[in-house]
């Protein structure tokens, strides 16, 4: 080596601990659950969104009276007539019982095409992203194509060629979330996959499985499991529309978009009471919305 | 050199011998097509020969956007050469009767360039330096231990810093980690692409040393990337200029220092800062933007920032040539049949 | 420029390609023989001899699409099951009587949701912020079509004021906005229509001004003393862009929207066609429907990048 020293030759001094302030170290999802417990209003409609999922769960319990029991004198009441606290429908049914009930099917239809989306969209855009080249330009321009239906028009486009009911409308719906799914976790994939880090795993001669693995799911999980969240709420309204029209479960079945359709006639009789399924719909759809944006905010750490 | 550098006893993974250099680059070639050029490509390494000797340290210098990241990668096969061959301790890379790429990554690390988007933001770094020998067959409680000895070899607390997510470390702390990531898997060769680039200067000198500490202590050879003249010189042993994807200069670093024989590499040392006017050279230092590498100037690459450009230098393209010493350069100039008009004035 | 234009035009034409094709193959979705579900239950052998021969149904797959795509420019969609008429007569009066709607529905959504935007953005962080930012949410949340419901409670059955349902007793073909026993007809469906975008265009001007506001050019602005009103027209005028470009495409999402919506209020346009379709299991008319609505769709989005490129240079190299 030659005589200059340009640098100070400082040897390394063993365990230099730089000033490093003793906190808590915490990992990325703790930090997580740590802002969503102190975020008030997220807690509360958290509990809301707990409370209407456990409502229609425990509805064969909770509800007064039997949901398919019909009455020829009881019909079209309103809220509180003889015991029937939100009235009866135009059969005489208990709305009650039926709200609860019908909160099974439509919680259901909103989440099932959420969480099957999610999986098949999500993967699929890991892979786009992932593999880049022919293989993400085939899948993301056939995504495009399903882009380009507003999404209530292909919902009830492909439920509607299939003839309807609720399985066919839960397929519907999960194709419909599949191209915007896979749209944010290729985006996600794609930013990771640039970063030098998976550059530094392929050094060590990690193949693909255990990249995606280890280093990418990580880093794609968080914006995708954001998504998804805010799309439960989108997904419950396009469920209970699919049933309005009619594509939805059959009658007798209780369903909250269901139950708007038949009560329409009957907005002349008990305006109020034909409403209330609509309300049930619009609480249970700004719960969960307020739920993801809470979720948003707390997963919204730089890292 | 003293004595103490150079690395007395063998790794028991030594085939070639002392003489056998470790790492032999030839005609390495890498063009990146651009898209909607019409098959135009960036010719990010083009035609890039030479040996890494075992024990050493390869300083690599060039200005920004000359190919030494793609260089890099090249090297530990993270992005396929379009031609070329590389022979790992006389072994060709890839080749049916050499080692595969994975042999040759189980030998060969890399450090990289940009000490933040190197690790991952999702994992604690202990997880991210115990990766490595995981990867590489170690049992998970194994791979902690080795991680865990890994960040105290580098100077970092194990228990105070490994359950750290890298934006809780510093810059300095975070290059460090990436040191120990790389040497985890117990290389004998590491690429260090501007490792202390984005470092302020305290902190690059003390990386710097650990760095030459652990390569003594490893038995390590380094192919050492910077942009810095001045780094180059206080870490490596030989040095090698690059531009526009090309090789212009190669040699011991004294001579390349003491005597620069092209253009570029000159230009390159006028353009250090320095508050020594006893260093400063009668060379105007490197003016002007490199030129497009997807058309790079014909014959020699530099003459349209060259002070002494002829019309030869647009015709033909100069070789590199010897000029005793392990001294390599590529100039009209230092070819006295090249008819340059100051050909052999230099030599 | 042109360039970039022509490169835009180049990519809808996959796009609407591969749209025609998902159309195409919702006959195959349907439960059963694609050959009857074009047709009437009651249909002779005969009919169904020609239109087997005038489909291909007994030709190969790509060849049936071909043959069917070639029908569809030149707009013969078939027939409708329920109601005997060509397809494509029915879609041209309902997406006349939607694109109505929509016409009206959109400037009232842009004119109330960017000011509720801009005295969010303007304000961030006070009262009135926190109050548009909560509307906005319930905007996005409302089921359209339970909204329609209770407009129609309230204004037509609770106080009378506004006719429930259809386009009034002459219908559609002497429909005048211009004459008000008409025009009151549609001002229910207008007003639950526009409801649907303007949480999304409150939020998008919102952020849009609140970003504005940051940038630099406007410290300046304000550092060389220009009045509050005076930055904020700047703002504006920068923020602008945007907000259009996303306005555009909730135009395309009131088409699909106007199907809940137009269910209600029985407003003969695209979506009630939809809607009867669905219950007649009129297949030929859904097909045609929803490829009207889709290319129109595309078409929209296609026009809105150009236009925006048009107005923001910085969208061309992005
Ligand atoms: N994946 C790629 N695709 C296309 N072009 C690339 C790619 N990687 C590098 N290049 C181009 O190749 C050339 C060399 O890039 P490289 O990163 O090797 O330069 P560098 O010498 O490391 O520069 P720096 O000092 O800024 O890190 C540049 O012109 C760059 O734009
Ligand atoms: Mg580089």
């Amino acid at each position: 080596m030659s005589q200059t020293v340009v640098f100070p030759g400082s040897a390394v001094s063993p365990h230099e601990d730089q000033a490093a302030p003793e906190t808590r170290i915490r990992s990325y999802w703790q930090s997580v659950g740590y802002r969503l417990r102190h975020d008030k209003a997220t807690v509360f409609f958290g509990t809301m969104v707990l409370l209407i999922v456990l409502s229609a769960v425990l509805a064969p319990w909770l509800a007064p009276f039997d949901p398919y029991k019909e009455s020829i004198i009881g019909r079209l009441k309103p809220m509180g007539w003889r015991g029937h606290l939100l009235g009866t429908d135009e059969l005489g049914r208990d709305m009650l019982s039926r709200l609860l009930y019908g909160g099974r099917v439509s919680l259901l239809m909103g989440i099932v095409p959420v969480i099957f989306a999610t999986c098949a969209g999500g993967a699929l855009g890991v892979i786009a992203g992932f593999m880049g080249g022919k293989v993400n330009t085939g899948i993301m321009r056939t995504m495009d194509v399903f882009y380009a239906f507003p999404s209530v028009l292909l919902a009830v486009a492909i439920s509607g060629a299939m003839g309807g009911g609720m399985s066919n409308g839960m397929l519907a719906l999960t194709l419909v979330f599949i191209p915007p799914m896979c749209r944010v976790a290729e985006t996600a994939t794609t930013q990771v996959r640039a970063l030098d880090f998976i550059e530094a795993a392929r050094a060590t001669g990690a193949g693909t499985m255990t990249i995606v693995r280890h280093h990418v799911l990580g880093n794609v999980l968080g914006p995708v499991f954001i998504y998804a969240s805010s799309l439960v709420s989108v997904s419950i309204l396009l469920a209970s529309g699919l049933s309005f029209l009619g594509l939805g479960v059959r009658p007798p079945t209780a369903d909250w978009g269901l139950m708007l359709s038949t009560l329409r006639q009957s907005i002349y009789v008990v305006p109020v009471v034909c409403a209330l399924p609509g309300v049930a719909i619009f609480i249970t759809s700004i719960c969960f919305n307020l739920v993801s944006d809470g979720l948003r905010q707390a997963m919204d750490v730089r890292m | 050199m003293s004595p103490l550098d150079m690395s007395p006893d063998l790794d028991p993974r030594d085939r070639g011998g002392e003489q056998q250099p470790l790492l032999i680059v030839r005609d390495l070639r890498r063009h990146f097509p651009i898209k909607g050029a019409g098959g135009r490509a960036v010719k990010a390494v083009d035609g890039v020969s030479f040996d890494v000797r075992k024990g050493e340290i390869l300083g690599v210098v060039g200005e920004s956007g000359c190919g030494k990241s793609t260089l890099a990668r090249l090297l530990l096969h993270l992005i396929r050469p379009d031609a070329g061959e590389l022979v790992f301790d006389g072994d060709q890379v890839d080749a049916p009767r050499g080692i595969t790429v994975a042999a040759l990554r189980r030998q060969a690390q890399m450090v990289f360039q940009d000490s933040y988007s190197s690790l991952n933001p999702r994992m604690p770094v202990r997880d991210s330096v115990a990766f490595g020998p995981f990867v590489q067959g170690e049992p998970k409680a194994k791979a902690r231990e080795i991680a865990r000895d890994m960040l105290a070899k580098v100077g970092l607390n194990p228990d105070q810093f490994g359950p750290r997510y890298p934006h809780e470390l510093s810059g300095g702390q975070k290059q460090r980690v990436n040191v120990a990531r790389a040497l985890a898997t117990n290389p004998r060769m590491v690429i260090l692409d501007e490792p202390v680039s984005a470092l302020d200067k305290s902190v690059e000198a003390q990386v710097l040393n650990l760095l030459r500490a652990l390569k003594r202590q490893f038995n390590l050879t380094y192919v050492f990337i910077s942009h810095d003249m001045n780094v180059v010189r206080y870490i490596s042993d030989r040095v090698l200029v690059m531009y526009l994807g090309k090789i212009v200069e190669l040699g011991p670093v004294d001579e390349i220092f003491s005597h620069p024989r092209h253009p570029y590499t000159r230009a390159l040392l006028a353009s250090r800062p320095s508050m020594d006017p006893a260093r400063r050279m009668e060379e105007p230092p490197v003016t002007g933007d490199p030129p497009n590498p997807i058309d790079p100037p014909s014959g020699c690459r530099f003459r349209t920032r060259c002070a002494y450009s002829e019309p030869l230098c647009a015709t033909s393209e100069p070789a590199l040539s010897a000029m005793g010493g392990g001294h390599i350069a590529a100039c009209h100039m230092l070819d006295p049949a090249s008819g340059h008009s100051a050909a052999g004035a230099m030599s | 420029m042109t360039r970039y234009i022509l490169q835009r035009i180049l990519y809808a034409i996959p796009i609407a390609f591969g749209v025609s094709v998902v159309c195409f193959s919702l006959v195959y979705l349907a439960p059963g023989d694609p050959l009857q579900t074009i047709l009437p239950p009651d249909a002779t052998a005969e009919t169904i001899e020609i239109v087997k021969k005038a489909y291909g149904f007994d030709k190969p797959l790509p060849i049936q699409f071909a043959i069917w795509l070639s029908k569809v420019v030149t707009g013969d969609f078939g027939m409708s099951i329920a109601t005997r008429r060509p397809v494509f007569d029915e879609i041209v009066m309902a997406v006349g009587n939607t694109g109505m709607l929509v016409v009206f529905a959109i400037p009232l959504a842009f004119s109330i949701g960017f000011s509720m935007g801009l005295l969010a953005g303007c304000f961030p962080g006070k009262v009135v912020d926190r109050s548009v930012t909560g509307i906005a949410v319930f905007g996005v949340s409302l089921p359209n079509y339970w909204l329609a419901i209770v407009m129609v409670i309230v204004f037509a059955v609770e106080l009378s004021w506004l006719p429930a349902t259809g386009m009034g007793p002459k219908g559609s073909d002497a429909f005048s906005v211009w004459r008000w026993s008409d025009a009151r007809f549609l001002v229910l469906p207008v007003i639950t229509l526009s409801m649907i975008p303007i949480g999304i265009i409150a939020r998008t001007t919102r952020a849009a001004i609140a970003e504005t506001r940051n940038q630099d050019f406007v410290q300046t602005l304000r550092a060389k003393g220009l009045g509050e009103m005076a930055v904020i027209r700047h703002v504006v005028k920068n923020a602008l862009p945007g907000v259009l470009a996303v306005m555009g495409l909730q135009f395309g999402y009131l088409l699909g929207g106007s199907i809940l919506v137009e269910t209600v209020f029985t407003w003969p346009g695209s979506g009630f066609l939809l809607s009867k379709a669905i219950v007649n299991r009129d297949v030929p008319v859904l097909q045609g429907t929803i490829l009207v609505l889709a290319v129109a769709f595309v078409t929209i989005n296609l026009v809105v990048d150009l236009l925006q490129s048009l107005i923001d240079p910085r969208i061309r190299r992005g």
